[in-house]
């Protein structure tokens, strides 16, 4: 195994931004890199995770932030405001932190309905109360029409870090197994769908839910075996899995028979063009589990709602260092880049 | 999932390339120019090259239609997207392709109303829905998208819609291949024909292949079984001594390709004298520009396009690469200065250009163990 590659970030260069830059993939991330990490250049930014650790006492707080500016605002399966709360909750879990309380920014239009707001607050209340967190403070602006579109929120989440976890890229090794807990791509399908002008019709729901019980089964499960946790959101599996093979300087290697894919997904794929390794999901993780613990931890994941359909989808190698490559069901290899451009704008 | 599944099944594409593996001549290179850039994709997506034996070379052609506009063809369609009266609508992978100054992309960011469709009637729509605005559709592509440019111009003319223009980049598909085989620094033994195209034109047109040229050719559906197949045939061909056009995409391609597309085509375009090609340079009657009867849709003619000509960037070898003399990673640039995110040349952006499918499926550090699977 290679050196991780050092971060030596290029300077940002682009004269304007343009939407790749928002789309999780690599622009944002030259974005992150080129021009903010530089200018709040501070070790607890740097290590770029889902959710800054912070030491406070013996213990360490989680610390982390969300905007949601998912247009249309309701979709099949779930509404910004379930999103927004599920999703800073998950950007907890996945750090290994029990989510304490959350704040949450809102962005209104002049003009939007009441009924549409008062919908979206409940939606938010009733996902914090399955979560078990409470949202403890908050904002409110309204800007004039024409200058958002309806609704925006920001969310921000506190945890506390378990202390029996060791999450980290440079933690994983060779052998180590890759597990994802359920099906890929649906919730950027389901919005794709939702906007209806594609005149494509897919019967298939967002998967926007809280991670939190998943966690604690891969937790109990697989101990000191768990060694990464991240939830594929914008950029999906593909640059999540790039990251993880940038920042330990290993190799990732994926089974594409393996890929839990709905099949209508498959087919809103197939005729788009799109590859769901791509495409963001709201509900799902993807597990790095030491060899040892591979096993206890899919059974533990397939036994909670909403990780039946849990696969075990790659591995860690050696090599390639710092790539991911994956075995095609067609009996080929392929590598896997992070996410260019921007398939699909406005997801989350 | 049926009818892709079954295109992809792993013990058959083991039984095709033991075939392969039999009957390549162990003495012989065998050069194959896949011509179109949905099987370029396909050849990398699966990995497909992996199954091969190693005399079996795969040469990527030119048939990726955002690869082969010359930079002056994006200027002008720029230029016609600053306007202010105008809401421009492409395809997605035109907004990424870099002109001389810019992409679509970044005119977007400022400012320009420009909107991503997934067909020209969807353009056509955004038109009805705004009168008062020019709408303009930048086609591009071969034969394959043709039809439905031109099924679209027929609906406005019927419909009497008149702000609803398109600026066309429409190119026809045998005129380059004969470019090619006339370029005398390259040598290729067999051709894989392009599938979609053929639903169209139908398989005759390829004739010139065997009967001039002396090579055989395979037209080929898009999933890694279709191609393996294809591969398998032009092979068996080449072992039998035998030189003739065939079609191995004979559940979706007739024969004789579609009539009310080709009567459709003929009705609303019309060939140009020649038209500009990257890295191929001027080819005579290659291009396809709308018919006098159709003039009031032209932008061309709405908006005087310059039609400026614009060099590549010195750096840049999408030439030899399309013309398959270059491999992608042969190029001076390929993966430092041309890249998915930076791209020089347009075969970096499109999904179909050949360095791009290089770039995001080919690339590897070492030869890989085989997969285990579980």
């Amino acid at each position: 195994m290679s050196e991780p590659a050092s971060r030596r970030p290029p300077a940002f260069t682009a004269p304007r931004i343009d939407m790749s830059h928002g789309a999780g993939g690599k622009a944002t991330h030259k974005l992150i890199e080129g021009l903010f990490l530089p200018a709040l250049d501070n070790p607890l930014l740097a290590p770029l995770a889902d959710a800054a650790l912070l030491p406070f006492g013996d213990a360490r707080l989680a610390l982390t932030t969300d905007a949601f500016v998912v247009h249309p605002l309701v979709f099949p399966g779930g509404s910004i405001g379930e999103l927004a709360v599920n999703g800073t909750i998950n950007d907890l879990a996945v750090s290994g932190a029990r989510p304490l309380a959350l704040s949450v920014a809102l962005i209104i239009e002049e003009g939007l309905e009441t009924p549409v707001l008062r919908r979206e607050i409940e939606a938010m209340a009733r996902a914090a109360r399955c979560a078990n967190v409470s949202i403890a403070t908050g904002d409110t602006k309204v800007v004039e029409r024409g200058k958002g579109d309806g609704l925006y929120v920001i969310t921000t989440g506190v945890g506390i870090a378990d202390p029996t976890l060791s999450l980290s890229a440079t933690g994983i090794r060779p052998g180590d197994k890759i597990l994802c807990s359920g099906t890929l791509g649906d919730h950027g399908i389901a919005i794709l769908m939702a906007r209806g002008n594609l005149e494509l019709e897919a019967d298939v729901l967002s998967d926007t839910r809280p991670l939190t019980p998943l966690v604690a089964a891969l937790r109990d499960a697989a101990g000191p075996h768990l060694r990464f946790m991240r939830d594929p959101t914008r950029g999906g599996v593909a640059t999540v899995l790039n990251e993880l093979a940038r920042d330990s300087g290993c190799g990732i290697a994926l089974w594409e028979a393996q890929l839990p894919v709905r099949e209508v997904v498959q087919g809103a794929c197939e005729i788009l063009g799109l590859d769901p390794l791509y495409v963001a999901n709201e509900g799902k993780l993807l597990a790095v589990v030491a060899d040892d613990g591979a096993e206890a931890a899919l059974a533990a994941l397939r036994g909670v709602p909403g990780g039946e359909e849990a696969a075990l989808i790659g591995e860690v190698r050696a090599e390639p260092a710092g790539m991911v490559l994956m075995h095609t069901q067609f009996g080929g290899t392929r590598m896997i880049d992070m996410l260019i451009g921007d398939p699909l704008p406005r997801i989350c | 999932m049926r009818y892709v599944d079954e295109f992809r099944n792993a013990d058959l594409a083991r039984a095709v390339a033991a075939k392969i593996a039999a009957l390549a001549d162990g003495n012989r290179h065998y050069k194959i120019m896949e011509v179109c850039g949905g099987h370029t994709h396909t050849i990398y997506r699966h990995g497909i090259k992996d199954l091969l034996p190693p005399q079996v070379e795969l040469v990527h052609g030119p048939g990726c239609p955002v690869c082969v506009l010359p930079m002056g063809r994006v200027d002008d369609g720029i230029a016609i997207a600053e306007r202010p009266e105008v809401i421009f609508t492409c395809f997605g992978d035109m907004l990424r392709v870099p002109g001389s100054k810019g992409t679509l992309l970044e005119v977007k960011a400022e400012g320009a109303d420009i909107r991503l469709v997934y067909s020209p009637l969807d353009a056509l729509r955004i038109a009805r829905e705004n009168p008062d605005r020019d709408v303009v559709f930048y086609a591009i592509g071969f034969e394959t998208t043709a039809p439905s440019t031109a099924l679209t111009l027929q609906r406005a003319k019927r419909e009497g819609i008149a702000n609803f223009f398109v600026f066309c980049n429409h190119v026809t598909i045998v005129p380059p291949i004969r470019a090619l085989l006339d370029s005398p620094d390259l040598r290729l033994d067999a051709f894989i024909g392009p599938g979609h195209v053929s639903t169209v034109i139908g398989c005759r047109p390829y004739a010139f292949l065997p009967n001039d040229y002396g090579k055989p050719v395979v037209v080929a559906g898009f999933e890694p079984l279709d191609i393996i197949q294809a591969i398998l045939m032009l092979l068996q061909q080449l072992a039998d001594g035998r030189c003739e056009v065939e079609n191995q995409y004979n559940r979706v391609v007739p024969w004789e390709g579609s009539l009310p597309s080709l009567r459709c085509l003929a009705e609303v375009f019309e060939l140009r004298p020649y038209f500009e090609w990257r890295g191929l340079g001027f080819i005579a009657q290659s291009g396809l520009k709308l018919a006098s009867a159709y003039a009031d849709f032209d932008a061309e003619l709405r908006y005087q396009v310059e039609g400026v000509r614009v060099a590549d960037p010195k750096a840049c070898q999408c030439g030899e690469v399309l013309k398959g003399v270059l491999k992608p990673a042969e190029c001076k640039v390929f993966g430092t200065a041309c890249t998915p995110e930076h791209p020089l040349g347009a075969l970096m952006v499109s999904s179909e250009g050949a360095c791009a499918a290089y770039h995001n499926f080919g690339r590897k550090a070492l030869p890989m163990a085989a997969g285990a699977g579980r």
